[in-house]
């Protein structure tokens, strides 16, 4: 279903994805597929502790085994200043970074790096590792955030001061950062409101699951040039961390980005590259790493786990007069948890005149966490949608009616400071409410429930070249890992702008020194911000080309007109010529002046925010426990839909891992603070016999910064399911779940009243 | 004049419990330096740690982009990932 709209001649169809042969014929090349003459192979020893201090490492034994040829730990790499640096291409805490790449002092989590090993064969590098002897001294550990805060918990970082409070605490705590957000008077409003509900949720760790495990090759020439292959989410940002972790000048790294096998956020940050690097430097060699999966679930980033505490007052006619959200969120063993986007996201969809959020960013001995799609703003989701939803029904309205009374509009003021512009998220409730599946009846055991999300959408700094062929077709260069079909879109937008055919484009993704500096694959923000650097390369190729016709008709450029891919005169005044094909100005380029080339680079601004609204259909095994999804509708604001499949895939993928993390995903570690379910078969997440057809609804409402009207779709559809689940359950069996994932023996436990 | 709302965590540090001043700037450069004279070292922070809000929209790092004379100016921290 997709809203009226104006009729482009390739925007909005939905043409084969120009990877898709490559990627179905199994011919695509991801990272573990590129291997090189006189490669090594480099094995990682990780931490068997969840938290130690290293008192020695050992490596003699290993350095001298035959085919050894290098072994490196965390003492060749540099120390990093304890700063935090921003913004934009740099942001973060490079210390931390590096120390989670390879321990220092001590070992924060297991599975944490402490050496690795590159050697001529696999067999010869796992032996290696064998003789590494590394004396620790075991610590206490502590996995929960809420028990890390206590003040007798072991402490991850002894001198970790709590930023953001207005007066800095004396002593050090695992609580990394403290924020809040405050708008009106909350305690006034609560007095206002004849309904409250006040409750508590707590979520888990999950993982972002994607299928390909990381892998990276390097190989550094004799001059101390080095080239990365691998795949991520920003071949940019994998040069920045090797620069800065390995201490090297951006100039001598090269970095190639392979296809990806999936990242949702996981693999914006690099963990295998500084290692490969550090080691093909030493030995002059090509070194090849990869990850197994229980590498992957070992020691790369879920998303945090949290605790959270809501409560929201609302007057008998269903209008919300007051709000507060306490979010307790765990970052692993450094700090950087996406706490901040979680006190934001929380509320943001409802016009709520009194709200205070506040949380915690909170160090545990368990990996680092990373983004997964929305960060943060999921996790606060769970939580303040199943108390609307409590609220909605103590006040007897529709879940779907309550939140349409309190939606917020363009103009409407956050309770972080600005006010929103242009967001269609009445729209996605009211199509919810016309959709076929609003209606069906239900049967026993079954319930239905809603819920909605928001997410702020990214912009940022891309660069496009857009190269004019002779022969009429067109080259485009990008500069963005293809994850959710970002090439197809790309090719659309250019054809559209050079008015010509879909297939004569053919996008590219090149390395960092083909292009410069693109930011990272995520944040939703390819296809706004790299998209619109494409249709500016677009348009430059067509003044271009407007100049060279001008020419050979002797005429001002400003007198040529672009149509269909035909340059025209503007009119009568300009005289009566023949239109010129892109092709045949692209075959005179020569005598013109030399190739034609469209080049532009920006920092995409105003991205507009991305917001939808879920409707489940659950059916609940009392025996069991089971919750069976029965069906699945998702409604959102996607501005333009480029490539109408590619969104509706980015909203069913979101949808379909929301699933995984209400009812099944969580890691279970055991009394040392080690994984139990390092594997797919035991880290339970949704395949296909799990789910059902998802069903989408596009509502198309254009972000005016965007020529096309672009919004970012990938994110915001993991925000709404766990509650709209939790919230099917509740109408199902009666009983409210407040703890993800809403396992069988969770919810058997609550039909027995044990929860 | 453009009007700018600062955040608690900036007023706490800089400016002494004032979170809304008036400030003449054509861009968003001029704004940081006008907020900068008026407090000294604001600019750096807001510069690493904040987005600006104005008319809707979010912008990052964006000193070229113009501030009208009515414009109301906010600042939220980065949107990122998680660091």
């Amino acid at each position: 279903m997709t809203a009226e709209r104006k009729e482009f001649r390739w925007i909005g169809k939905r043409p084969v994805r120009p990877d898709g042969v490559d990627k179905v014929t199994g011919r695509a090349q991801f990272s573990a597929d590129f291997n090189m003459p006189g490669q090594l192979i480099g094995k990682v020893l990780r931490s068997p502790h969840a938290h130690a201090r290293i008192k020695s490492i050992d490596t003699s034994k290993a350095k001298a085994l035959a085919g050894v040829k290098a072994v490196i730990t965390g003492a060749d790499f540099p120390s990093l200043p304890d700063e935090w640096v921003g913004a934009g291409r740099v942001e973060g805490n490079f210390k931390y970074f590096s120390e989670n790449i390879i321990a220092r002092d001590k070992v924060l989590y297991e599975g944490h790096t402490v050496a690795a090993v590159a050697a001529v064969s696999a067999a010869i590098a796992e032996e290696a590792l064998s003789l590494i002897k590394v004396d620790y001294e075991v610590l206490p550990h502590v996995i929960d955030p809420v028990e890390a805060m206590a003040p007798d918990a072991p402490l991850l970082h002894e001198k970790m001061i709590t930023r953001g409070m207005k007066t800095p605490p004396t002593k050090p705590s695992n609580v990394a950062k403290w924020a809040e957000f405050l708008m009106g008077d909350p305690v006034e409003g609560f007095k206002k409101a004849d309904v409250i509900v006040e409750r508590s949720y707590t979520t888990k760790a999950v993982h972002q699951g994607y299928i390909e495990p990381h892998a990276v090759a390097a190989s550094t020439s004799a001059d101390g040039q080095t080239v990365v292959w691998c795949s991520s989410q920003g071949q940019y940002q994998v040069r920045t961390w090797v620069s800065k972790i390995v201490g090297l000048p951006l100039s001598s790294i090269r970095v190639i980005p392979a296809e990806i096998g999936g990242g949702f956020g996981g693999k914006l940050i690099p963990y295998l590259e500084p290692l490969a690097v550090r080691m093909s430097r030493l030995t002059n060699r090509p070194v090849k790493i990869t990850m197994s999966r229980e590498d992957v679930f070992r020691a790369t980033g879920p998303t945090s786990g949290a605790a959270m505490k809501i409560k929201v007052g609302a007057t008998k006619d269903g209008k919300i007069v007051a709000a507060e959200g306490e979010f307790i969120f765990q970052a692993g063993a450094y700090p950087g948890s996406p706490f901040m986007n979680g006190l934001m996201c929380s509320f943001a969809p409802y016009a709520i005149p009194n709200v205070r959020t506040w949380g915690y960013d909170v160090v545990t001995n368990r990996p680092k966490a990373a983004a997964y799609r929305a960060p943060g703003s999921p996790i606060a989701a769970y939580a303040v949608e199943s108390a609307l939803d409590e609220l909605a029904k103590k006040l007897n309205i529709h879940p779907v009616d309550l939140r349409l009374k309190n939606a917020i509009v363009e103009g409407t003021p956050s309770y972080f400071g600005p006010k929103f512009g242009s967001v269609g998220f009445v729209e996605t409730l009211e199509a919810l409410k016309k959709h076929p599946n609003y209606n069906i009846p239900l049967g026993p055991n079954q319930g239905r429930g809603f819920a909605s999300g928001f997410w702020f959408n990214g912009g940022g700094e891309s660069c496009a070249t857009v190269n004019i062929n002779d022969d009429g077709t067109a080259s485009v260069i990008e500069g963005n890992p293809d994850i959710g079909g970002s090439r197809a879109s790309m090719a659309i937008m250019a054809a559209e702008v050079l008015g010509i055919d879909y297939d004569k484009v053919r996008p590219i993704v090149g390395d960092t020194a083909s292009l410069g500096f693109n930011h990272v694959t995520g944040g939703s923000r390819v296809t706004f911000a790299t998209g619109m650097a494409v249709v500016r390369a677009a348009e430059d190729a067509v003044r271009e080309m407007k100049e060279r016709a001008a020419m050979l008709w002797d005429i001002s450029p400003d007198a040529v007109t672009w149509e269909d891919g035909f340059a025209r005169p503007a009119g009568d005044n300009a005289g009566k010529h023949e239109p010129l094909s892109l092709k045949q100005i692209a075959g005179q380029a020569a005598k013109t002046g030399g190739p034609i080339c469209g080049h532009a680079s920006l920092n995409a601004q105003a991205p507009g925010p991305g917001l939808g609204s879920h409707m489940v259909d659950v059916e609940v095994d009392p025996e069991t426990g089971h919750v069976k999804i029965l069906r699945y509708t998702a409604s959102q604001d996607v501005g333009r839909a480029i490539h109408p499949s590619y969104v509706e895939g980015q909203m069913q993928g979101g949808v379909a891992q929301g699933i995984g993390w209400a009812l099944n995903e969580e890691y279970i570690y055991d009394k040392n603070g080690r994984l139990e379910n390092p594997g797919f078969l035991d880290y339970r997440m949704p395949v296909c016999s799990d789910l059902p057809f998802i069903d989408t609804i596009m509502i198309e409402k254009p972000v005016p910064s965007h020529p096309f009207g672009v919004r970012g779709v990938g994110e915001v559809p993991i925000v709404p399911p766990m509650a709209a689940v939790a919230n099917a359950i509740h109408s199902a069996i009666g009983k409210r779940l407040t703890s993800l994932p809403m396992s069988p023996p969770k919810v058997r436990a609550a039909i027995d009243g044990d929860a | 004049m453009a009007h700018v709302v600062l955040p608690q965590v900036i007023v706490d540090r800089f400016t002494t419990g004032v979170a809304e001043v008036e400030v003449d700037a054509k861009n968003v450069r001029g704004l940081m330096k006008a907020l900068d004279e008026r407090y000294p070292g604001i600019a750096a922070v807001l510069e690493d740690e904040m987005a600006i809000a104005m008319n809707g929209s979010i912008y990052h790092d964006a000193y070229l982009e113009a501030v009208g004379a009515d414009t109301e100016v906010y600042f939220i921290p980065r949107i990122g990932g998680g660091r």
